[in-house]
Formats: C-alpha cells, sequence, structure tokens
C-alpha cells in the first residue's frame, strides 16, 4: 500500500484533499486512521471478532439447554464461580442470554455490518474521495471500540454482565437487588449502549452528508447503486432512532442512580418498600422500542442492498424493478417508525393501540415482499456464477421468507397472545435478523475482499462455509418455532421444571449439536478470511466483473481512492447482459457513445439531443447489427 | 515435456497428495500426542476433561482432513488445466446440484417437522377466544405454508435451472410494470383479510359487552419473584382494594382492609376456575415485570408494578374432560411467568384446574380469608372469637395463620 500524492487538477468538486503528502506512520494507517477503507476494516474485524465472543456465548447457553442435568468441569475451569460444578447458574445463564443479543444485535449487525460496508462502500461507491470527515469517521470507530470494551468487561466484575434480557426491561434492571446483574453490570451496559450510539450517529450523519454532497459527476441519485441506498436509508433510520435510545438509556440511569422515578413505581422487594413513585415501566418499553423496531430494519436493510447488488452482478442480469427495490425501501424506512407497539401487544398496552400497531406493522410485509419477489425475478433466466457471496445471498432470500413469513404470524396482536415471549419469536427473529443479516454481512465480505485486501479468498472454502452454516441455521432454528408453538416461554435456563417441556428435550439436543456444527463451520471462515488477508491469490481489478465504481480503482487501494481524477458516471448500475452488446457488463463510467449497439431508447431519460444521434446511428448501422 | 507428463498422470499425482498429506499427519498426531502426555501429566485427567480434549484433537483432525481434501482437489483442477482439458471441477453446477437437493430434503424435513414436531403442540384451545385464535392461526399457518413452499421451490429451481452456462446470455430484463403490481396487490389483499379478522378478534378479546346474568368471576392475581399470589373475592364478588404501602410480613399483598370489600377476600394456593363461566383476572405485579401466561386457554398479559391490567375469558373444558381429550391422565393447565423476571424466571408457576360449576363452589367455600386476627389488629378491626365464625370457611384462626405463613414461604 504505497501513499499516491492525489494533485487533483482537474475541475473536479471533491480536489481538495491533501492526504498525500503527510508521512504516514504505523499509528496514523493502521490504527488512528482516517481512511475511510481502513476503518471498514477496522469495523469489520473488530465486528467478527465480537461475533465470534456472542456465538461462543450462545454455544454455552445451549450447552446448557441441551443437558440441563450433566455436568461439565471445563466450564469451571473457564467461568469459575458461573460454573460452579460445572454447570452454569441461572444467573449467568440469563447474563449469557443478554450480551449474546445485545451484542449480535447491535455490535454485530448494526457496527459490523452498516459500519463495515457503510464506510466501505459509500465513498467507493458514489465516486468520493473520502467520507464528508473523516476525523468524525475515525472517531464513530474509536467510540465503537470503547463500547465493546466497555461491554467485555463486565465479565470480569464480581457481579457480572447485565442479565435483563437485551431488551433491559425495567424495574428488573432498574432494582439491583432484582437480579445480581443489574448491578454494575447494568451500569456498563448502559454506558456502552451511549458510547454505542454516539459512535452510530458519528457515523450515519457521515454516510448522508457524503451520500448527498460528495457524488461524483453524474451519480445523480436514481444512479446509485441498492447498496447505496440501503446504507442511505439506514443511516437516516440510525439517525433519527437511536436519540431515543439514549434519551431512555439516561433516564434509566437517573432511576438506578439518583433516585428518580421514570420507571418505577409501587415497587415492593419482599416487604421492603422502595420509594419511587408515579414512574412506569412501559414508558421505557416505548422508548426502547421506539428505536428497538427501527433497530432491526437498521440491521436487515444493509444486508438487502448488499445482496441486491450480489445477485445482479451474480446472475449477470440487472436487478429486477430497481425504482420498486428503492421505493420499497422507503417506505420500510418510514413505516418502520409506526410499527414499535407491536412488540407491547401483551404489556397491558391499551388494546386499542394494539390494533392500530397490528395494521401498520402488517403494511410494512408489502414491501418486503415485493423485494423478496424482485429478487426472484432477478434470478429468473439469469446465467448465476455461484460465487460464496452468491450463495450466501441466496441463502439471505431464503431466510429472509422463511424468517418474514413468521412475522405475518406475531405482527397479528391476536396471535402474539399466544405466541409473545414464547420460543416462536426467538425462531422467528434469528432467521429474519440473525441469520438473513449475518448471510447478508458474509455475502458482503466475500464479495467486497478484493476491494479491501486486494486479494481473492479462497472459494471453495467459501462453499464449505456456506452449505455446513445454511444447513445447521435451518436446523437450528426451524424445530424451535414447534417449541413456541406448544408455549414454552423463551429464557428459561432448564426445562426441567415443567413436565410438558421433557419432550422437547431431545430437540434441544439436535439443535445445540447443529449449533455446534455450525460454529466450528466458522472456522473455516475465520481460517480463510485471516489468511486470505495475507496469502489469498492477488485480484484483478474487477474480479467479479461488476458495473459500479468501486471496481474502477486500482486494486493498491490508494488513500483518496482513484489516482487522477474522480470517473464520471453516465449510466445505472445495473447493464448486465445488456442486448446488442459484446461484454456482458458495462460499467457505469461508459459513456453511451461508446455502446452505440447496446443503447435503449429509455437509457437516455427523455434528452431529444442524444435520442436524435442514437436514431441516426441506428438508421446506419442496425441492418449489419440484425445480420451478426 | 516428462515433467507434464508426470503431473498428468493423476494417480501420481493423487497419491503424492496422499503420501505428503500421511507424513503432514502422522507428523501432526506425534506432535498433539507429545502437547496431550504434557498438558495431560500435570492435570488430573478426570473422564469429562479427557472427552473435551478428545474432541478439540477430532476436530483439528477434521480441519486436517478438509486441507487434505482442497489440496488434493487443487492438484485434480491444476492437472485438469495443464492437460488443457478446460477447468476442472464444475462448482457452478456442483452448487446448483446441491440446492435442487437441499430443496428436495429441506421440503420433506418440513414435512417431517410439520407432521413429527407438529403433533406435539398445545391441546385445541380450552377458551371461547382461544378457539377463534386457533381458527386464525390455522388459516395464516395455511395461507404462510403456501408462500413459504412456493417461493422457496421457485427459489432453488431458478438456482438450479439458470446456473451459469458459458453459452448462455442473461435476459435482459429491467422491469415489468405490471408484474410488480401484481405481487404488491396479492400480499396487500391477503394482509388486508389477516388484518382484519385479526383486528376483530382482537377486539372480541379485550372489548367484552358485559352481560349482567352472567357476570364474570373477578380473581386477582399478583405477582412477585417467583410466586403467585391468587386472591378469590369472597362472598361478595368484589376484589378489595390494596396498597402498596400496606405491604407487611403478615400483609404480603398490601390489602387494604378498610375496604370492606377486602374483608372475606379468599387465599387460594390454587387457581381454580368453572367451566363455562367468564373470569376476569385483574393482573398486577409487586416488584418486577412478570407475564401471566395460561398457554391451554390462549391467554397472555403482562403484570407490571404500579398498573392492573384486565384479561377478561371464558374455559370451556375440565381438567378432567382435557385428560380424556389428551389421553394423558397427568395432564394438568399451567399459569407460567413468560417475561424474564429474575433467576428463578424458568420455574415460576401455578397450578391451574378447571371444574365443574358444583365442584367449584365446594372448593370455594373452604378457601380461609386474607383477614386474619393479626390482621384485625392492625387494621383496628373487631377481632374474632377463637372458633372463628368467618363466614366462608370453617377453619379456625390459627389454621389461617398457618396457611398464611406457607403461602409466604
Amino acid at each position: 500500500m504505497s501513499t499516491i500524492s492525489v494533485h487533483d487538477t482537474h475541475h473536479d468538486n471533491h480536489d481538495d484533499h491533501a492526504h498525500g503528502h503527510h508521512h504516514e506512520t504505523f499509528l496514523s494507517k493502521y490504527v488512528f486512521s482516517m481512511d475511510h477503507k481502513m476503518i471498514a476494516k477496522q469495523f469489520l474485524i473488530t465486528g467478527i471478532i465480537m461475533a465470534v465472543i456472542a456465538m461462543g456465548l450462545s454455544i454455552l447457553f445451549r450447552i446448557q439447554l441441551a443437558w440441563p442435568d450433566k455436568t461439565f468441569p471445563i466450564l469451571e475451569s473457564f467461568l469459575g464461580h458461573w460454573a460452579e460444578g460445572g454447570r452454569i447458574k441461572p444467573d449467568f445463564y440469563l447474563s449469557l442470554v443478554t450480551i449474546h443479543g445485545t451484542i449480535m444485535v447491535f455490535f454485530v449487525l448494526t457496527a459490523g455490518l452498516s459500519g463495515t460496508f457503510s464506510n466501505l462502500l459509500i465513498p467507493l461507491q458514489v465516486g468520493a474521495r473520502d467520507m464528508a470527515s473523516p476525523f468524525l469517521n475515525m472517531l464513530s470507530y474509536w467510540f465503537f471500540f470503547m463500547a465493546c470494551v466497555i461491554m467485555m468487561s463486565s465479565f470480569f466484575i464480581q457481579t457480572g454482565p447485565a442479565s435483563a434480557g437485551w431488551t433491559v426491561y425495567p424495574p428488573l434492571s432498574a432494582v439491583p437487588k432484582a437480579i445480581p446483574g443489574s448491578e454494575l453490570g447494568m451500569t456498563l451496559w448502559l454506558i456502552s449502549m451511549v458510547l454505542f450510539v454516539a459512535s452510530s450517529l458519528m457515523g450515519g450523519i457521515n454516510y448522508v452528508t457524503t451520500i448527498l454532497n460528495m457524488r461524483t459527476k453524474g451519480m445523480d441519485l436514481w444512479k446509485m447503486p441498492l447498496t447505496i441506498w440501503a446504507f442511505f436509508l439506514t443511516a437516516i433510520l440510525g439517525i433519527l432512532s437511536f436519540p431515543v435510545l439514549v434519551a431512555g438509556v439516561v433516564l434509566l440511569v437517573f432511576d438506578r442512580s439518583f433516585g428518580t422515578s421514570f420507571y418505577l413505581s409501587d415497587i415492593v422487594l419482599g416487604t421492603q418498600i422502595l420509594p419511587n413513585q408515579g414512574g412506569s415501566p412501559i414508558l421505557w418499553q416505548h422508548l426502547f422500542w421506539f428505536l428497538g423496531h427501527p433497530e432491526v430494519y437498521i440491521v436487515i436493510m444493509p444486508a438487502m442492498g448488499i445482496s441486491s447488488e450480489i445477485i445482479s452482478v451474480n446472475s449477470r442480469k440487472p436487478i429486477f424493478g430497481y425504482h420498486a427495490m428503492v421505493y420499497s425501501l422507503i417506505g420500510i424506512t418510514i413505516l418502520s417508525f409506526i410499527v414499535w407497539g407491536h412488540h407491547m401487544f401483551v404489556t397491558g398496552m391499551n388494546p386499542w393501540l394494539g390494533g392500530v400497531f397490528m395494521i401498520t406493522t402488517l403494511i410494512i410485509a408489502v414491501p418486503s415482499a415485493v423485494k423478496t419477489f424482485n429478487w426472484l425475478a432477478t434470478l429468473w433466466r439469469g446465467n448465476i456464477r455461484f460465487t460464496p457471496a452468491m450463495l450466501f445471498a441466496i441463502g439471505l432470500v431464503s431466510f429472509f421468507i422463511s424468517g418474514g413469513l413468521t412475522g405475518i404470524w406475531l405482527g397479528n396482536a391476536a396471535l402474539d397472545i399466544n405466541l409473545h415471549d414464547t420460543y416462536f419469536v426467538v425462531a422467528h427473529f434469528h432467521l429474519v435478523m440473525g441469520s438473513a443479516a449475518i448471510f447478508g454481512m458474509l455475502a458482503g465480505v466475500y464479495h467486497w475482499f478484493p476491494r479491501m485486501f486486494g486479494r481473492l479468498m479462497d472459494k471453495k472454502l467459501g462453499y464449505l462455509h456456506f452449505w455446513v452454516t445454511f444447513i445447521c441455521a435451518y436446523l437450528v432454528f426451524f424445530p424451535l418455532h414447534f417449541l413456541g408453538l406448544d408455549g414454552v416461554p423463551r429464557r428459561y435456563y432448564a426445562f426441567t421444571e415443567f413436565e410438558f417441556m421433557q419432550k422437547w428435550l431431545t430437540v434441544n439436543v439436535l439443535v445445540t449439536w447443529a449449533a455446534i456444527i455450525a460454529a466450528l463451520a466458522q472456522v473455516a471462515f475465520l481460517f480463510n478470511f485471516f489468511y486470505s488477508i495475507f496469502r489469498g491469490k492477488v485480484s484483478t481489478q474487477n474480479p467479479w466483473e461488476a458495473n459500479t465504481l468501486e471496481w474502477t480503482a486500482p486494486v493498491e487501494r490508494i488513500h483518496g481512492n482513484w489516482p487522477g481524477e474522480i470517473p464520471t458516471v453516465y449510466r445505472w448500475p445495473y447493464d448486465y447482459s445488456k442486448p446488442g452488446s459484446d461484454v456482458d457488463f458495462i460499467q457505469q463510467t461508459t459513456p453511451f457513445s461508446e455502446t452505440m449497439s447496446s443503447n435503449m431508447p429509455h437509457d437516455f431519460e427523455g434528452n431529444e439531443e442524444a435520442e436524435e444521434i442514437q436514431k441516426q446511428w441506428d438508421a446506419v448501422n442496425k441492418p449489419s447489427q440484425t445480420a451478426e | 515435456m516428462s515433467l507434464k507428463r508426470l503431473i498428468s498422470n493423476k494417480t501420481m499425482a493423487a497419491s503424492a497428495v496422499l503420501m505428503t498429506a500421511f507424513t503432514s499427519t502422522s507428523a501432526f498426531a506425534q506432535e498433539a500426542a507429545a502437547a496431550a502426555t504434557a498438558t495431560a501429566k500435570p492435570i488430573d485427567m478426570t473422564p469429562i476433561y479427557k472427552t473435551t480434549l478428545f474432541y478439540v484433537l477430532a476436530f483439528l483432525l477434521l480441519c486436517l482432513f478438509v486441507a487434505i481434501i482442497g489440496k488434493a482437489l487443487k492438484v485434480y483442477e491444476l492437472t485438469r488445466e495443464t492437460e488443457g482439458k478446460g477447468k476442472g471441477i464444475n462448482w457452478d453446477k456442483i452448487n446448483a446440484v446441491l440446492f435442487a437437493l437441499f430443496l428436495i430434503v429441506g421440503l420433506y424435513g418440513v414435512y417431517w417437522e410439520y407432521t413429527v414436531h407438529g403433533n406435539m403442540l398445545l391441546p385445541e384451545a380450552a377458551s371461547v377466544h382461544g378457539v377463534k385464535i386457533d381458527e386464525m392461526l390455522n388459516i395464516t399457518l395455511i395461507i404462510t405454508t403456501i408462500v413459504f413452499v412456493a417461493t422457496h421451490i421457485v427459489l432453488f429451481a431458478f438456482a438450479y435451472m439458470y446456473r451459469y452456462n458459458k453459452e448462455r446470455k442473461a435476459y435482459y430484463y429491467p422491469h415489468n410494470n405490471t408484474l410488480e403490481r401484481v405481487w404488491t396487490v396479492i400480499p396487500a389483499i391477503v394482509l388486508t383479510f389477516l388484518v382484519l379478522m385479526g383486528f376483530l378478534t382482537w377486539r372480541s378479546i379485550f372489548y367484552k359487552i358485559e352481560d349482567p346474568n352472567n357476570k364474570p368471576i373477578s380473581i386477582e392475581v399478583t405477582s412477585s419473584q417467583f410466586q403467585w399470589d391468587v386472591r378469590y373475592p369472597g362472598a361478595d364478588g368484589v376484589v378489595g382494594r390494596k396498597n402498596y404501602k400496606l405491604i407487611t410480613a403478615i400483609n404480603a399483598l398490601g390489602i387494604d382492609f378498610n375496604d370492606k370489600n377486602s374483608m372475606d377476600d379468599q387465599v387460594a394456593d390454587e387457581i381454580v376456575l368453572p367451566v363455562n363461566k367468564p373470569v376476569r383476572f385483574s393482573l398486577v405485579s409487586k416488584d418486577v415485570i412478570h407475564s401471566f401466561y395460561m398457554p391451554h386457554f390462549r391467554v397472555q398479559l403482562n403484570t407490571v408494578p404500579g398498573m392492573t391490567s384486565y384479561f377478561e375469558f371464558t374455559p370451556t373444558i375440565t381438567t378432567a374432560e382435557m385428560k380424556v381429550k389428551t389421553n394423558d391422565p397427568s395432564f394438568k393447565y399451567l399459569l407460567l411467568c413468560a417475561k424474564i423476571c429474575g433467576t428463578n424466571h424458568y420455574n415460576m408457576q401455578k397450578a391451574v384446574r378447571v371444574v365443574s360449576e358444583q365442584e367449584y363452589k365446594e372448593w370455594v367455600a373452604k378457601q380461609v380469608p386474607y383477614l386474619t386476627n393479626d390482621l384485625r389488629e392492625t387494621f383496628k378491626l373487631p377481632l374474632l372469637a377463637e372458633p372463628t365464625a368467618a363466614p366462608a370457611a370453617a377453619d379456625t384462626t390459627a389454621k389461617d395463620t398457618t396457611s398464611q405463613i406457607a403461602l409466604k414461604k
């Protein structure tokens, strides 16, 4: 990676980039880097590490669920008093599920996914030298990093990590005596979350600004790849909803530490009457889910954008219904703000509201359905190259269908009465959020790895990774639906206390084994990833023969992205297999004057002069064209 | 070129790979064994620990196996290339076939799940509104299953049919407004239908018009870590007021006995409901949020400190009838907690029984009132004579206190 000075003397709006002169040290290049590509890699690797940790936690509690009466002395050697005698304690079990959820939702699927790919792709795909504010971008990563460290540090304190579930409903999370995890662990959770939201906001503001202000010449909004649309709308969602979580978190901090009563009222522990009066625990739920529901779209929309792009590239076909894809993303963005109440149907919220939220929730299924059908139509009559990225993108579609459909059950308030807080919910969101979004992220890693590291990942290991993970994810989450339909509540430490749950113990063993195998399959990915960074096959500039702008930048990944002028964009990003063209892809930077044989009337967007030129050219050349 | 000929000899190549692999395996195995003995000596090798190590070694061996296969495939592909037979393995075809296989096996798996695990679910709904919920659940199940199966067939069939072929060019098909309109409108219609049905059912559950001839029985349930306290209304049919500030060791629920309605309220250590009679549960929590979940009746509502919520429903099947229906002599209705509430969340239960009207009357007559002489003293109410004349309870007050203590425990 050499530093090539960028002296942009062309008539370009973004030629004020002046990073070429200073000397890069290890610290400025790899640690406090302000280069969006390096920050993307920092987000990705931190995200991967956090994902491995969270996956490890899930294996721990899966072991407890599958073999509630067996002891595993090795657990005691690692976990000490939290697994005395080789069995995980109930309090620690709840900590495990809480931290697993928090890490996966926030640190992996928000920061690891959006942070990585928004940072990497926004400047490269819209044609910018870097983010609007590289410094803010750097801060964004380091706030995220601190959030991770603080969250993990709660494993090293006496009372253990937060354990009120990832939604940390007060009073359980507010009253330290209610559960050990609500002592210092909960405070750390809240501090970590504030830092995380700060990071998220700095990132989001950067993404929106860059997309709105720093697009290269010719890149109007309707020429942006769907990835950029997804990142753009995701960032807007984040900016509008994350501050609400901070508000909620601050109030919770006040309740916990300063004796206020925002969420607390009428509470008696044993016979000790707490002085708090007048608050409402339901308030927290409103504030939390006002973020929490957009949050699940913050998680899935970038994955949708990534897989739209990958499916189109590898089917060698334009994405079907580009405009519909964008409008459905916009629809999801808007609707996601008014559906939060479906998490609260049975909280005792006014039933009238339940009815309203049910309607809005089921409406949001329509844009989701449109996206699914459009992906299917993109595959139709394509010429599909099964790169590992493509496999994961197809996996995403499958999971999104499976998990999305059960959303129709849960969004229905009347059905939710019996399904709320059961394993059915666990199955639903692990398929639609856990599996689908993770697959989107993995697809993105395989696809843009050459863009990040200049090398290719091994595709055979990628295939192995995909197939084992895909099959095991279904084996893990599909049977869980039936536990939920049988009325087994989630977050149960053991199924031993209820006779009717005994019959699910064998299923738990199956699920745990599938989870273990899936976890081991990730070793194939981790090895592939880290090995390929250093020893992978060197990539060509455009290994997937894709149209988007990032593949016009040199493999060397220079600071400032393009030597010389930033390329100009002339067309939309999905001209694959265009009739009349010799090659099956036409990059966005190719002007229509170079592709006279394949131009179509609607390409000119009503530019009469261009249409006239095309008409004249057709009159001269078309007969020979048809003969060919 | 003799070298080329040598490489092109596939058996030679394969055996070379296997040779190198074997040598590395044995070398590795020695290393591993050495490491194992080294670590084994100072540590007490309990059998479990041994198995942990065994699994680790097995996994490493598996990794090695995968690496060998990977190398062999690479050699095979290289030889194909040097022989000029084009690219070695058609991975596009393999993946396409795997998708097709996944579809077939997966569909069978779904069928198996539906028939096997699908038969292990809750028995039929034991309440009036539960039947409606189940009907809607079935309709939703049918619709979503159709969509699930159809879209997956399309997805994986397309993946198989349109796998990469050098000769073919993909069909440039950027949009079709009619098609897009169709698959926007159809889901919209189906969802409208589901929304309407759900909305009406939801309303019918939470907006009950009271029938003056069939007034619901009021029962209050108070949750706390990790127990359910049940209060029956007594002869007046009204559960009296309570106030959390009145909670003491002897008045665990904080019942306000200055309210006349509280005087005859009864303690119950199980929930007994008469069949075909509406019951109205008022739910409140003492400490954290819990969830009042009775899956057999399709009833769930959170209990929230500082806020009373209500759920009214009518049980329709007695426990005895359900034992026959489910062919399970040990069948029990259950109340469990569905909202994470602390350490013993997984074991916060209460027995529920549905009985005939007659049995209910007999049972309820035997339940003791909350108001004991100790409490009378606290509330400055006239004490009862030693052989108690409490209207519903035949037991002695002494017994009352013991059962109170038992309950608190």
